[in-house]
C-alpha cells in the first residue's frame, strides 16, 4: 500500500504533465494479492502478485486520448501523459462528449479495509486450505478450490477538482467437493479474512457432495425451481449485463428501452444497486471519482432505471449515478453492487412450497442467447435435487436450461430471507434464494 | 535483463528452490474503436514486470511484481520460495518435471509492418471511419462499431536448468459489427468474426488483407435483413457450419477437454474437468473417420503460434484425433510424465504476473475434400449456420449449445431463406460422430480466439483454430 498522501502526489504530478490538455483525469490503482489454489486434496498452485496501474485520460476540445502504464515512477507517468496527449491530438472529435465530471466529495468508507486481510500470509491461507482438505479426506471426498486475499487502493483525480481515494481488502474462498458420482459447492467472501470460516465452508461443500451422490436421469421440461443464492447471483449478473447499463437503453438493445415503467417481473421482486452498502464490498465512488448513488433498477416488479457515467448521462440528459468503469469503455457504465431485496421465507419453507420441481445449487457456463428477451442458457452444477410435494426425493443429473430471466422472475413464488454475499469484479452482490414457478430445461448431460 | 533474471534465479536457489524459472516481460498494446462515427476508445497500454516460479520442498510457489529492481527481485524470489513451502504443507508427493535440455534461442513473429510503430494513427482511424460510414449508410442500421487491436510482447525466459529464451510475439487484428434494432428485435452481424475481431500473430499487413471497409455495407445490410428473417425452426436436421462457428465448436468441445491439467482435476473448482479421461487415450472414438485434429503451435500466423512455451519447451505439432480416434493431449512438464510422456509444449501465461497453464495453441481440424458449393449441393435438407453469437458447455465438455448470428435453410442442394436466432445443441462424441463431410484446403483458414479464459486468478489467452466448413448429421437445432 502506498497510502493516500503518496498517491495524491502521483496524481498531482500526472495532472501537471497534461498541461497542454483542456481537461485531464488520472486513475491510479495498486494491488497486493495472494491466491492459494488446491485440487485433488493438495495445493497445486500458489501465487502472489504486486502491481499498480495508472490511466491518463486527456481531453482536447472533444478529442480524447487514453494511455495506461503499470508503473508509478515519474518517468512512466510523464510518458503516459505524453502518449495520451499525442493520441488526443491525432484523434477525431467525439461530438457526444461534454466534460469530465466536476468535483463532488465521496465519503470514505473505513469498513472497506481490514488490517487482518492486508497482513495475511501464504501460511495462513495454506492452513485454511488444510482444514478443508482434511474434512474432505475424512469423508473420502476430493476437494478443489481457492483461498485468496487482496489489498487494493483506488484513487482518481481530474483537472476539475475531483479527488477520491479508497483502500479496500477482500478475502474469498471457493470450494468444489467431488465424490465418485457427485459434487458440491460452497463459497465465502468477506472484507476481513477472519470472516472466512473454512470449517463451515468445508461442511457445506461436503454435505452437498454427499447428498447429490447417485443422481438419476430426469427428462428436460418446465419445472418449478428453488434457486440457491449462488444461482440467483449469476442470473442477476446476466440480467444486469443485458439490461441495467445506460448504453443498452440508449441504443435500444436492452429491455429498459421499451419497458421502463412497466411491470416486468413479479411485484415481490425489487432489484437495486448500492455501492455504499457496508455489507457488500463498498466502494464510495466510481472510476471517474463520482460518488456512487443507490439506483432502483426494478422496484416492486416495475422496471425503473439504469446506471450512468458522465458520458452517457450527458448524452441522455440524465443524472450521473456514479457507475463509470475505467476509460476507455465503449460498453458504458454497469452496476457493481447488485441487491435483490430479501423476502420472509427460510430455505426449508421455499423447498416445502414446491409441488414438483428442482432444487438447484448453482449454474455453470451461462451465456446470453437473446439479449432483448433476456434469454440465457447454461447448465446446472454441483447439486440438483427433485422435489415433490415439498419433499426432496433424490438428486438428478445436470440439466441445460434456456430461459428468459424476466419471465422466470415474473413467476416468483417465494423469496428467501437470508442474503448471501457474492464477490464481483470490484464489488459484489447480496441476494436471497428464490422459488420460481416456471423454469425451462432444454437438455441434459451424463452426470 | 539477463543480469536481472540471473539475480532472481540465484536468490531463489539461495532461499532453497530446487528449480526456478523467471519470465521478464514487457508488453505494449493499442486499442481503437469507433461507434456511430465517434472515436469511443483510443488507448495505448504498457505493462512490464517479472514472475518467479519455483519448486521448493517439493511444491510450487510463484510470485510476481511490476517493479524491475534488484531489491524487488530478491523479495519476489524469496516470497516465491516461502509460498512453495506453504504449498508443501498440503502435498502428497514431490512435483516432478519431465526432462528438458537447456536451450539458448530467440524467436520472433515474422511480420512485414509493426502495427504499433510503423502505421500512422491517421491510417488506422481512417480505416475505421470508412467502415463506420459504409455501415451507417445502410437504411435501418442502428449501431455501427469497428475496432482494431494490436500488441507486441517481448519476453525473456530463464531457468536454473540453464535455458535462456528471448521471444517477440506480435498480434494484430480487427473487426466490424453492425446492429439493427426495432422495438421488439435486435440483430447483429459481424465481420470477419464476432466479439470484436479476427486476429493472428502477424503485422499490420494482416489487417490490410481483412478488407474490413469492403465488407462493411454487406454486413450492415445483413443485420437489417435479419430483422425480417424467419425464426430458425426447432427440429433435428443436417447442419453445415461455417469456419468461425466451427472454430469455436473445436475450441469448446475438443480444445478444452484435451488439456491434461483439466483431465487431472486441476481446474475442477473453476470451469470443471474433462470427459476425455486418461483411460480413453488411444481407446475412444471421438468422432467420425473424417475427423483429424492437431494441436499445432508451429502453424504460420496462428494466434497460438510461438517458438517456445513458457516452460521453455519448443513449439510442437501434436496429433489429438486421428481418423476419429482420440490419440493425444496437450501437456506440460509436470503432467506429461503422469501418462509416461514428455511435455507437448503448451504451457502459456497471459502475462508476467500469472503462472503458465496448459493452454490451447492452434487446435486445428484437418481439411477434407469438398468444396462448399458441392457440400451444399449434396445436402437435400438442412440448415447452414454462420458466425458465433453465444456458447455454453457443461463442466465435463459434453453437452453444448451454440447460437449463431445468421443461418440459411438448405433445401434440395441450394442455400435458401435467411434464418435468425439460430441455435444448435448436442453431446460432443455424438456430434463429431455425425461429421460426414469437411471442405478442402482452399476453404481452410486459421481463426483467432482472443477471449479464452482459464485459471484462478483468471487468465485470458489468445489461441487459434484452423478449420474448413463441415457438415454434421442429426443435429438438434432451434432450442428456446
Amino acid at each position: 500500500m502506498l497510502g493516500e498522501r503518496h498517491i495524491r502526489t502521483i496524481l498531482e504530478g500526472a495532472l501537471a504533465a497534461c498541461k497542454e490538455a483542456d481537461q485531464a483525469e488520472v486513475l491510479v490503482t495498486t494491488s497486493d494479492e495472494g491466491l492459494t489454489r488446491f485440487a485433488n486434496n493438495i495445493i497445486h498452485q500458489n501465487v502472489a502478485e504486486r502491481n499498480s496501474s495508472l490511466h491518463v485520460r486527456v481531453v482536447m476540445g472533444k478529442r480524447i486520448g487514453v494511455a495506461r502504464v503499470n508503473s508509478l515512477e515519474a518517468r512512466a507517468v510523464r510518458d503516459a501523459a505524453e502518449t495520451a496527449c499525442t493520441i488526443a491530438r491525432f484523434s477525431e472529435e467525439n461530438a457526444d462528449f461534454v466534460s469530465l465530471p466536476s468535483a463532488e466529495r465521496a465519503p470514505a468508507i473505513p469498513e472497506a479495509f481490514s488490517e487482518a486481510t492486508a497482513a495475511s500470509t501464504p501460511d495462513q491461507r495454506a492452513k485454511a486450505v488444510q482444514t478443508i482438505i482434511r474434512r474432505a479426506e475424512d469423508e473420502r471426498l476430493i476437494a478443489a478450490g481457492v483461498f485468496s486475499t487482496s489489498c487494493e487502493e483506488v484513487a482518481v483525480a481530474n483537472s476539475l477538482g475531483v479527488f477520491a481515494y479508497q483502500p479496500s481488502t477482500s478475502a474469498e474462498a471457493t470450494l468444489v467437493v467431488m465424490g465418485e458420482t457427485s459434487s458440491g459447492y460452497g463459497d465465502r467472501a468477506a472484507t476481513n479474512v477472519a470472516g472466512i470460516d473454512a470449517e463451515a465452508l468445508a461442511t457445506e461443500g461436503c454435505d452437498r457432495a454427499t447428498r447429490s451422490a447417485q443422481p438419476r436421469d430426469l427428462e428436460p421440461g418446465e419445472y418449478e425451481v428453488m434457486l440457491e443464492p449462488y444461482a440467483v447471483a449469476e442470473m442477476l449478473d446476466y440480467l444486469s449485463y443485458v439490461g441495467f447499463g445506460a448504453v443498452g437503453l440508449q441504443e435500444g438493445r436492452g429491455f429498459m428501452a421499451e419497458r421502463a415503467g412497466q411491470k416486468v417481473v413479479a411485484e415481490t421482486v425489487s432489484i437495486y444497486d448500492d455501492g455504499l452498502d457496508r455489507r457488500c464490498f463498498p466502494m464510495p465512488f466510481d472510476f471517474e471519482g463520482v460518488p456512487r448513488q443507490r439506483v432502483e433498477l426494478i422496484e416492486q416488479g416495475v422496471a425503473k432505471g439504469v446506471v450512468y457515467d458522465s458520458y452517457t448521462a450527458a448524452r441522455g440528459s440524465a443524472q450521473n449515478t456514479g457507475h463509470a468503469l475505467p476509460a476507455p469503455n465503449p460498453g458504458g457504465p454497469m452496476p457493481g453492487h447488485l441487491h435483490l431485496a430479501p423476502g420472509d421465507s427460510s430455505l426449508k419453507e421455499l423447498v416445502g412450497a414446491i409441488d414438483r420441481g428442482l432444487w438447484v445449487s448453482r449454474f455453470h457456463y451461462v451465456n446470453v442467447v437473446q439479449p432483448l428477451e433476456t434469454i440465457i442458457t447454461g447448465m446446472t452444477r454441483d447439486g440438483v435435487w427433485l422435489v415433490e410435494a415439498g419433499e426432496v426425493k433424490h438428486p438428478v443429473k445436470n440439466l441445460r436450461f434456456s430461459q428468459s430471466v424476466l419471465e422466470a422472475l415474473a413467476t416468483t413464488k417465494g423469496i428467501g430471507r437470508e442474503l448471501k454475499l457474492q464477490r464481483g469484479w470490484f464489488g459484489g452482490s447480496l441476494v436471497p434464494a428464490l422459488h420460481l414457478g416456471r423454469f425451462t430445461f432444454t437438455g441434459k448431460t451424463e452426470f | 535483463m539477463n543480469d536481472f533474471a540471473d539475480r532472481a534465479l540465484n536468490q531463489a536457489q539461495v532461499a532453497g528452490a530446487s528449480y526456478a524459472d523467471v519470465r521478464v516481460i514487457a508488453q505494449r498494446s493499442e486499442v481503437i474503436s469507433v461507434r456511430n462515427g465517434k472515436v469511443e476508445a483510443f488507448a495505448r497500454s504498457s505493462s512490464e514486470g517479472f514472475g518467479v516460479r519455483v519448486i521448493a520442498g517439493g511444491a510450487w510457489g510463484f510470485a510476481a511484481s511490476n517493479q524491475l529492481t534488484t531489491a524487488e527481485a530478491d523479495r519476489v524470489a524469496a516470497l516465491a520460495v516461502a509460498i512453495a513451502r506453504a504449498s508443501a504443507l498440503a502435498k502428497k508427493a514431490d512435483v516432478r518435471l519431465s526432462p528438458l535440455p537447456p536451450t539458448h534461442a530467440k524467436y520472433a513473429t515474422p511480420i512485414q509492418k509493426n502495427p504499433l510503430d510503423e502505421v500512422s494513427v491517421e491510417s488506422k482511424l481512417g480505416l475505421l471511419l470508412r467502415c463506420d460510414e459504409a455501415m451507417r449508410g445502410v437504411k435501418g442500421l442502428t449501431v455501427a462499431e469497428s475496432s482494431l487491436e494490436a500488441a507486441v510482447e517481448d519476453k525473456l525466459f530463464a531457468s536454473t536448468e540453464g535455458s535462456r529464451i528471448e521471444q517477440r510475439i506480435v498480434t494484430c487484428g480487427g473487426g466490424i459489427e453492425a446492429t439493427a434494432v426495432t422495438a421488439d428485435d435486435v440483430q447483429t452481424r459481424s465481420y470477419p468474426n464476432s466479439f470484436g475481431r479476427q486476429a493472428w500473430t502477424a503485422g499490420w499487413e494482416f489487417v490490410e488483407r481483412l478488407a474490413l471497409a469492403e465488407n462493411a455495407e454487406r454486413v450492415a445490410s445483413e443485420a437489417v435483413e435479419l430483422l425480417s428473417a424467419k425464426q430458425c425452426p426447432s427440429t433435428t436436421t443436417t447442419l453445415i457450419l461455417d469456419g468461425p462457428q466451427l472454430a469455436l465448436q473445436v475450441h469448446e468441445s475438443c480444445g478444452h477437454p484435451i488439456e491434461l491439467d483439466r483431465v487431472f482435476g486441476m481446474e475442477a473448482a473453476y470451469a470443471g474437468t474433462s470427459f476425455l479421461t486418461t483411460d480413453k487415450l488411444g481407446h475412444f472414438r471421438y468422432g467420425s473417420e473424417l475427423v483429424n485434429i492437431f494441436a499445432d503451435a508451429t502453424a504460420p500466423a496462428g494466434l497460438g503460434t510461438f517458438g517456445y512455451d513458457d516452460e521453455g519447451v519448443p513449439a510442437q505439432r501434436t496429433p489429438i484425433i486421428r481418423d476419429g480416434e482420440f490419440v493425444g493431449y496437450m501437456s506440460s512438464r509436470e503432467t506429461a510424465p503422469l501418462i509416461g510422456q514428455s511435455s507437448s509444449g503448451t504451457m502459456r501465461a497471459d502475462g508476467w504476473n500469472r503462472i503458465p497453464l496448459i493452454r490451447m495453441t492452434n487446435v486445428n481440424l484437418e481439411p477434407g475434400t469438398w468444396t462448399l458449393d458441392n457440400l451444399i449441393g449434396d445436402t437435400e435438407d438442412g440448415i447452414m449456420m454462420a458466425i458465433n453469437k453465444s456458447w455454453s458447455i457443461d463442466d465435463k465438455r459434453l453437452n453444448f449449445q451454440f447460437g449463431t448470428e445468421l443461418a440459411w435453410e438448405v433445401k434440395g442442394g441450394k442455400k435458401g431463406a435467411l434464418l435468425k436466432n439460430a441455435t444448435y445443441t448436442g453431446m460432443t462424441p455424438e456430434f463429431w460422430g455425425g461429421c460426414d463431410a469437411i471442405c478442402d484446403r482452399s476453404h481452410w483458414q486459421l481463426w483467432g480466439t482472443t477471449n479464452c479464459g482459464k485459471g484462478q486468478p483468471g487468465q485470458t489467452m489468445y489461441v487459434g483454430h484452423g478449420v474448413a466448413p463441415a457438415r454434421f448429421r442429426n443435429v438438434r437445432v432451434g432450442i428456446v
